[in-house]
């Protein structure tokens, strides 16, 4: 496959693998942050684990669109898709994220609510247009991404005067988690996560270029590598961290050249900044209540806006106690960590949100890594014995 | 003058007409219909006979027998459709245990509204996919539901095989150090349906791999019957459910390379874009076979020789594990788990 395999090459990774074991001092041990779901689900997918030696590790970060959301929002979609009036739009990795009490909107729309699967915008878009008598909601979610594409379907649907057509946002934005990490007690205070360096966000930096991270890599000295999502981009992009961690540099430097430039898509960025204004602060889940970490739409645009236009209120709505996806996502905990991991909580049954998109930590860990858990294991008792 | 008055039955509009609910209702229309499309399709001495049922006689040994329902969403696509998938995976169902298929039976579920011509189309393809192989269709049934309460047609067969006494293949025999073959590429089924499938459809010249096997099973287990522990085809879930089945059944753990496996490079661009997984696309005519060490050679050399075992490949082996795991080294050098799907939105593929 043209251009796709070029980028899983075996042959070429073995070369980098090397590289890294010869530039990895034994004396230490290298901590990267991969932000994105992305790189997660790559790096579970290709055993690129198995391709670094032992002490230079991925942690993995909260870039999962579907994992951060917080319960209370999920809750707040299946009490509007429950109104008789309501066609609620989404895409399909949502559709199984828990709710409160066991719920999901695969359940509310089992029970009688009107909730389609969608694969863009423009198909709510569609219904919309064609359903003139129901309230067609479209339930934004995702990074800097998937924001373009939601502008573009306000300001179609008010090019079209479509009065049934409304956004619950639900959009996050990447910079203020990172710093949101960064600054937290964790990181800077409790030293319980160790992070050396970034794999900087490969889509989001499509759109937002690699500015944007010239602050924290200067403010925290922390090295960013924006990277694309295919294995060697990855491997690559750890190989540079490897280099600017040996060099004491803490640089943005950019190996996804193929799609990403310093300033990103400024024709993407104007038509977001034209319907979107920053909200003071939005709760993550797993990090909590992130300042100027969420979008909302503009004032004028009240009127496309479903959490005014159906007086929306999000319920205050706690985590499953024993459900650890709020510290896997601060990179403070392990998947396996979690007692609810592989046992209660799997991919089919999930428990938590890390559980359920393929790019949530715990389901690629589950779906492609586990067997390494069973190794840990047995190497432990080994050593022990 | 004395006149018989002979009874008038306009003819079946094959290419213009309908089903409609008296096609279902027991009375002469119901005839018409069984026998305007689906004897002269299925063609042979049983149907003929015009029994509710048939009889025939069987050598002394074990029988096989099996079930399938078919509700596949395009009921045409490239490659096949409806009836020829039925034909082919009840056949290769039987075939899976070693044994040669005898006969089949096929029962329609057809919703109100179905042109004649799509299901004649359907009938004609059946008896040549069944007079292909040799296994004729001896007994059916026909319902007719209401417009909304099927989609188009649903079909539902069964059939009948011997088995060789020697044979025992069964799904719990795998041991460690057997080797793990595959009859061919994988995935071409589940995309040349999506290929079609209404919201996702696209241009491609991937068709389906839908064959009966029982001719590739049978030089098989002639070359090496005694080495063949368990043989299944990969349909639903595709290799990687296949695999996990064996492994769970077996209480063994596989060892796969993803390098030997058989894939076109069209497929794996349309599994790509798709974020679907090979391993986890249907197939319609190919086998997994896990084989005795010392057997391997000569059983994939025969599988080789046949048209249908082409590009057979030995893809891993057997290993001891616990937990059963399905472990795969990947192209990229690192390895990873082969799962069950889970949870995926998929269309109806068979």
């Amino acid at each position: 496959m043209k251009y796709i395999d070029e980028y899983r090459d075996g042959r070429l990774a073995k070369d980098i693998a090397r590289q890294i074991a010869a530039l990895a001092d034994p004396g230490r041990s290298y901590h990267f942050m991969e932000f994105c779901g992305g790189h997660t689900h790559a790096i579970s997918r290709y055993g690129l684990e198995d391709l670094l030696p032992a002490n230079v590790r991925t942690i993995h970060g909260p870039g999962c669109p579907v994992c951060v959301l917080p319960i209370g929002r999920i809750d707040a979609a299946i009490a509007l898709a429950m109104r008789p009036e309501i066609t609620l739009c989404t895409y399909g990795d949502l559709m199984r994220v828990p709710g409160s009490n066991g719920s999901s909107l695969l359940k509310a729309k089992a029970a009688g609510a009107d909730i389609r699967m969608v694969y863009s915008t423009l198909d709510a878009l569609r219904i919309a247009e064609a359903e003139l008598e129901r309230e067609v909601v479209f339930f934004a979610i995702g990074f800097e991404t998937t924001t373009p594409p939601t502008a573009l379907a306000l300001k179609a649907a008010i090019a079209k005067r479509l009065g049934n057509f409304s956004i619950f946002c639900n959009h996050v934005l990447t910079p203020a988690a990172i710093q949101n990490i960064l600054e937290s007690p964790d990181v800077r205070k409790l030293g319980t996560i160790k992070i050396d360096g970034f794999v900087g966000p490969a889509h989001v930096s499509t759109v937002i270029g690699t500015e944007p991270y010239e602050f924290f890599a200067g403010e925290f000295q922390k090295p960013v590598v924006v990277a694309g999502f295919e294995p060697l981009d990855v491997i690559q992009a750890i190989l540079m961290l490897v280099c600017q961690v040996n060099d004491g540099r803490h640089e943005v430097e950019n190996q996804y050249i193929r799609a990403v430039t310093a300033l990103g898509n400024e024709k993407a960025q104007a038509e977001v900044a034209n319907f979107f204004e920053l909200r003071e602060s939005f709760e993550w889940r797993g990090l909590g209540e992130v300042p100027y970490g969420a979008l909302r739409l503009r004032p004028q645009y009240v009127a496309y806006d479903a959490e005014k236009r159906f007086s929306m209120v999000t319920p205050a709505a706690k985590d499953n106690p024993a459900c650890e996806c709020g510290a896997i996502l601060r990179g403070v905990k392990r998947p396996a960590d979690c007692k609810l991991f592989g046992t209660v909580c799997t991919p089919d049954t999930p428990m938590g949100s890390c559980m359920v998109s393929s790019e949530g930590a715990c389901a690629a860990h589950w779906t492609y890594g586990r067997f390494r858990e069973k190794a840990r294991q047995v190497n432990v008792g080994r050593a022990v014995a | 003058m004395n006149m018989m008055i002979k009874a008038y039955r306009r003819k079946l509009d094959v290419a213009n007409g309908r089903v409609d609910l008296s096609h279902g209702a027991g009375g002469r229309a119901m005839g018409q219909l069984i026998e305007g499309i689906f004897h002269k399709a299925f063609d042979n001495d049983w149907l003929r006979a015009g029994n509710d049922q048939s009889a025939f006689s069987v050598p002394g040994g074990r029988m096989v027998m099996t079930t399938d329902g078919y509700v596949v969403s395009p009921l045409f696509f490239p490659g096949g459709n409806i009836g020829t998938l039925a034909v082919h995976g009840t056949i290769n169902d039987i075939a899976m245990a070693g044994a040669v298929p005898l006969y089949l039976s096929a029962s329609f579920i057809i919703e109100e509204g179905f042109p004649f011509a799509d299901l004649d189309r359907i009938a004609q393809s059946m008896g040549a996919a069944s007079r292909e192989a040799g296994v004729p269709i001896i007994t059916g049934d026909t319902k007719v539901v209401e417009r909304g309460k099927a989609d188009g047609v649903f079909i539902s067969t069964a059939g009948v095989g011997m088995v060789p006494d020697e044979l025992d293949l069964r799904s719990d025999a795998a041991q460690p150090g057997d080797a793990v073959i595959i009859s061919g590429s994988i995935g071409d089924h589940g995309v040349a349906v999506m290929s079609k499938h209404e919201n996702l459809e696209f241009d491609t010249d991937i068709a389906s791999d839908s064959a009966a096997l029982h001719g590739l099973v049978a030089d098989m287990v002639a070359a090496g019957g005694a080495h063949i522990r368990l043989m299944r085809d990969p349909t639903r879930g595709g290799i990687a459910a296949t695999l996990n089945e064996v492994a769970s059944q077996s209480r063994v753990g596989f060892r796969i390379d993803e390098d030997k496996i058989p894939l076109k490079p069209e497929v794996a661009a349309a599994c790509e874009f798709l974020g679907l997984d090979p391993l986890n696309v249907a197939n319609e005519g190919k086998l997994v076979a896990v084989v005795a060490p010392e057997g391997a050679n000569a059983v994939l050399a025969t599988m080789r020789a046949h048209p249908l075992g082409s590009e057979a490949a030995l893809v891993g082996h057997v290993v001891a594990d616990d937990n059963c795991f399905v472990q795969m080294t990947t192209s990229f050098g690192g390895g990873r788990i082969v799962d069950w799907l889970s949870g995926e939105q998929l269309p109806r593929i068979c």
